[in-house]
């Protein structure tokens, strides 16, 4: 059993190491999504609905991570104040 | 109808993230939010096996994963049977804390991977299943399989399913197993509820999880949540757990919907006739009926 090699010493193509993060999904997207801030009162249905996890809390703000939204528009379904813009860059056929 | 202005309290679900930003999923697509959530309730000392489905496609992409704890992909037929070797060898090194998840698409668990889930329920093995339940074999194209629901349109069925939608959770209930329960993504809090339920049961625990696919079901991907919301509030699909065979509705809608409502937002019930809708309605107030005698 000793000799067999540890997880570390395995070559790539065996063990799949965490690394999606770098091919960024962002560029999926078709149109432009924007939080108004001062419409937003935290209710936070955007935050636990983003199926990709891009709507972060930081400083006190709802902020949308741009690399990753696919501008799936859930948030904006979601949201009971209006306050998440959508702006169509191409018209899908 | 559930209040849109509901606010959702983020400090009851776990910080700690374990499922990658980037992940390869249609957009809409819910199958990571459950995987999201599942995680974040069974904290990091967990083993995740994923048998072919959607889930194992998106979540791991030639040398790279999008899942920041240990995952083992399986053959489509054998999760539950993966897991339970994983629980063994966990108990033998020690490490009995370990808790061992499948997560599985609708086919992995009822269809090509039930012998397996059969099998393991039997031997009540200490491990969770969650099946995300999107009622189609849809990593293939979205196929017709035992979960699709009745008039359903598929490719290999242009028509309209003519059977009805088997029923997974009293399936497994029938194993005599300590957890079964029923959940929706659009019902979050209730879902997590359940999870942080399940992970403190030994025994094997069976967790359905409703998943709408904006590809398969015909809408736009943005009507994901509001979609799994009205199955709900319609009552087509019931919020329950069924703790060592005690039955508790987790769930009642105040006033349900018609189940009109739900089945003409998508394309899949093109070809449901207005009679076949009458009878899908008449099905679900039979089954509450029987629910509340």
């Amino acid at each position: 059993m000793s000799n067999l090699p540890s997880v570390e010493e395995l070559p790539e193509a065996i063990i799949a190491r965490f690394g999606t993060q770098k091919a960024k999904t962002g560029n999926w997207r078709t149109n432009e999504i924007e939080i108004d801030q001062d419409k937003c009162d935290f209710c936070m249905r955007c935050v636990v609905f983003c199926p990709d996890g891009a709507i972060k809390v930081s400083e006190g703000k709802l902020k949308m991570d741009l690399d990753y939204c696919k501008g799936c528009c859930i948030c904006i379904e979601e949201c009971p104040k209006n306050a998440i813009k959508e702006e169509r860059k191409v018209e899908l056929p | 109808m559930m209040e849109m202005s509901e606010k959702i309290d983020l400090d009851q679900f776990d910080k700690e993230e374990f499922l990658g930003p980037s992940l390869k999923s249609c957009p809409g697509c819910s199958a990571t939010i459950v995987a999201r959530f599942a995680l974040k309730a069974l904290g990091k000392d967990t083993i995740v096996i994923i048998p072919a489905s959607c889930l194992a496609t998106l979540l791991a992409t030639n040398t790279q994963t999008g899942i920041k704890i240990p995952y083992l992909h399986a053959l489509f037929e054998c999760g539950s049977s993966t897991a339970t070797g994983v629980k063994h060898a966990m108990m033998r090194k020690g490490k009995e804390n370990v808790n061992v998840v499948t997560i599985a698409g609708d086919s992995g668990s009822m269809d090509i991977g039930f012998q397996a889930l059969s099998g393991a329920a039997i031997r009540n093995e200490d491990i969770i299943h969650i099946c995300y339940d999107n009622e189609s074999a849809m990593n293939t194209g979205g196929q017709l399989n035992s979960c699709t629901p009745f008039g359903a349109r598929t490719p290999d069925w242009p028509l309209g399913k003519r059977l009805m939608k088997k029923d997974a959770p009293s399936i497994m209930a029938a194993h005599n197993i300590p957890y079964v329960a029923t959940a929706s993504i659009s019902h979050l809090e209730d879902f997590y509820m359940k999870l942080k339920k399940a992970k403190k049961i030994k025994g094997f625990r069976y967790i359905h999880v409703l998943s709408p696919c904006p590809i398969s079901w015909g809408y736009d991907g943005r009507y994901t949540v509001e979609i799994a919301r009205k199955a709900v509030e319609s009552g087509l699909w019931m919020l329950y757990e069924i703790e060592n065979g005690s039955f508790n509705l987790t769930y009642k809608p105040e006033r349900r919907i018609p189940v009109e409502e739900y089945l003409r937002m998508q394309r899949r019930f093109d070809t449901l006739t207005d009679d076949d809708a009458r009878k899908v309605q008449e099905i679900v107030n039979e089954l509450w009926r029987r629910y509340e005698e």
